[in-house]
């Protein structure tokens, strides 16, 4: 048993993965550079000593990156392929949505494309183009896996799942949740870290969890929006309202199981997601809830999401785009209330 | 250099089935009998021929939106390729795919990539893949002219030139990129000298010359097996068809046009065989009624193949 955070999680994943099993390899952007940072969020540091072969540092070429991967890939290695901010994965888009997505559909599902990608996300002061959270452009994608782990438990369950799943893997992991040391620590951060048990375990990809139970609201999160709604919950706690706090981990496959017990315990709910308002995955949790729960439900649902603007860079306006514990809080207040 | 009678008329049989497939598809596809879109490669065949005769079987191959030759030069059966174009189950992408995303990774082809340049990175990660596992086989990416203009082309060859990986670039040149004049979106007069930038070799050569072809890519195969890194190959050529269905072509001059047609490939190599005393013009024939044979029983194969059912549309997005 050790208490690790999210980076540290993950670096203990990968580095067992890599141990098990010789066809996982990490390609990426300055992820074992000799006095360098172990990729931008500290999670590949010091694997280059062990696995020197397989952790390749790349140019500076996304499109390269995936692209390679996915080629390493359905050759039958199981590829390990990071940017260091989220952002930059629309540089490589066409690798992503056209090939990596499609190739297994348009082989007539003789292809396998076993391939794990990692991307950083979340408003975090530094505006517009290091702060987005791209989850809902990739969930319209279909043959996309994709997890949002919020603790270092969940980071290191679901990183060996996806890299076992012999599937396209998309993983988002939160800056402010990684809690990366020193020189590369984040003001803000959110403490996710966990008591890891030893030897091997997997989250399995579409699993979700009760973080915290309640019989007034379901609140569905991820990621950091997912503290966020813990906080709420306590919050609420304190006024009478009970709420559950749900945590999909996976965005596809998604819990619905989970979800939709939850809802007909509680008959409300609210889907709380960082990224934009307009088209977010969490409209579509919110409609599939409504159209398949309607018997069950006492309210509509509500969704708590940023305003359809670019992440802007000044902390007062930074905490006017991204939702907080409080802004949970009063959706559920009117949910509560308007039953 | 000198070769056997029997592979000489190899090279010729596989161009001109591909030719014959190629003509009959059009026919197929005008007379509204074949589903889709079509992208055909008549005038281009000594390019496949030539290359994947270099190759081994287990070496590996990305395509175009153009991939039809590529797909019977790495060894598809014509039969598993007219039954995709056909959209039937039995088709060697179970219909999944179409003309654009023929494939079959056991015979050492990636489904075909139809994004241009798109298969660039892709060859160059099974490269990659074959680099690490130290494995002496290489990979191939097809790719027309209008690639090298476009990002993802830099990324992955400037990647493979910094891991020396065992991948050769063969750029066919067929000096339209679909409408446009490539030469009027470079300013280079061979594509071959981008080789320079990634600190490669690069070659441009008679993509028409089916033998040419083959000892230039035999050479970049080698460099690649042996550990010598990436090549980059302009295969100069024309394409004697549209660049996709019903195109008339009114860019291509009418002079250009009959030149090329003189020059075209498989014509050429026909008179070489016959003036070598390889094969007469009897021989040549029955090569070219065999072949026929093979196509017509593909399309009569095809056309009576079953449907997939419609639903069988939401299997295969995962594995």
């Amino acid at each position: 048993m050790a208490h690790l955070t999210i980076a540290e999680a993950l670096r203990q994943g990968l580095h067992e993965e890599m141990a098990r099993d010789e066809r996982v390899f990490c390609m990426g952007e300055d992820i074992g550079i000799r006095g360098g940072w172990g990729g931008a969020f500290t999670v590949t540091l010091g694997l280059e000593k062990e696995f020197r072969e397989r952790i390749i540092d790349t140019p500076i070429s996304e499109a390269g990156i995936f692209g390679l991967a996915l080629g390493a890939a359905i050759m039958g290695l199981r590829p390990v392929a990071d940017v260091q901010y989220g952002d930059f994965l629309f540089y490589a888009m066409d690798q992503i949505v056209n090939q990596i997505a499609k190739m297994r559909y348009m082989s007539g599902g003789k292809v396998s494309v076993p391939l794990v990608m990692r991307a950083p996300v979340g408003a975090t002061g530094r505006g517009a183009q290091h702060g987005q959270n791209p989850e809902s452009i990739f969930f319209s994608v279909p043959g996309i896996k994709i997890a949002c782990p919020a603790t270092a438990y969940d980071a290191k369950g679901i990183l060996k799942a996806a890299i076992r799943d012999g599937n396209p893997v998309l993983i988002f992991e939160h800056k402010l949740l990684y809690g990366s040391k020193g020189a590369r620590a984040e003001s803000g951060a959110v403490d996710a870290s966990s008591e890891i048990p030893d030897g091997d375990y997997v989250v399995p990809l579409g699993k979700g969890i009760v973080r915290r139970e309640g019989s007034d609201v379901t609140i569905i999160a991820t990621l950091l929006m997912m503290h966020r709604a813990l906080q709420a919950a306590e919050r609420l706690a304190a006024e009478g309202i009970s709420a559950e706090v749900i945590d999909p981990r996976s965005l596809v496959p998604f819990d619905w199981d989970l979800v939709n017990a939850s809802v007909m315990k509680t008959s409300r709910a609210l889907v709380v997601e960082e990224g934009p308002r307009q088209g977010g995955w969490g409209a579509e949790i919110a409609s599939t809830i409504g159209d398949t729960m309607s018997d069950y439900l006492t309210a509509p649902v509500r969704r708590v999401a940023s305003p359809n603007i670019p992440v802007p860079f000044s902390p007062p306006m930074e905490n006017f785009y991204r939702p907080d514990a409080e802004r949970i809080a009063d959706a559920v207040r009117s949910l509560v209330g308007s039953a | 250099m000198s070769y056997d009678a029997k592979f000489l008329l190899s090279l010729y049989r596989k161009m001109l089935l591909i030719r014959h497939f190629e003509e009959r598809v059009k026919y197929l596809f005008l007379e509204g009998i074949m589903p889709g879109t079509i992208h055909q490669y008549q005038g281009q065949e000594a390019i496949a021929v030539g290359v994947c005769s270099a190759l081994h079987a287990d070496d590996v191959i990305t395509s175009t939106h153009r991939p039809h030759g590529h797909a019977i030069a790495k060894g598809l059966t014509v039969e598993s390729l007219m039954h995709e174009l056909f959209g039937k189950i039995s088709g060697c992408c179970r219909g999944k795919g179409g003309s654009m995303h023929v494939g079959d990774m056991e015979k050492g082809m990636v489904p075909a990539v139809a994004i241009v340049a798109g298969g660039v990175p892709i060859a160059t990660g099974v490269a990659l893949a074959f680099s690490l596992r130290k494995e002496p086989r290489v990979a191939v990416a097809f790719m027309g002219d209008g690639a090298v203009n476009e990002g993802a082309f830099h990324e992955a060859v400037n990647m493979a030139a910094i891991w020396s990986l065992p991948v050769v670039y063969v750029i066919e040149n067929n000096l339209y990129s679909a409408s446009t004049p490539i030469f009027e979106m470079v300013r280079l007069k061979r594509l071959s000298d981008r080789a320079a930038g990634y600190g490669i070799p690069g070659v441009s050569i008679d993509g028409n010359d089916v033998l040419k072809v083959y000892e230039t890519a035999r050479e970049a195969v080698e460099r690649a097996r042996s550990g010598g890194g990436p090549t980059l190959v302009e295969c100069m050529t024309y394409r004697i068809t549209g660049h996709s269905r019903r195109d008339p072509c009114n860019y291509q001059p009418e002079e250009e046009r009959k030149r090329a047609l003189e020059n075209e490939p498989i014509g050429r190599f026909a008179s070489h065989l016959q003036s070598s005393g390889v094969a007469d013009q009897a021989g040549l024939d029955r090569l070219a009624a065999e072949v026929d044979a093979e196509i017509e029983h593909a399309v009569e194969t095809a056309m009576a193949a079953q449907d997939p059912k419609p639903e069988q549309a939401l299997e295969d997005i995962f594995a």
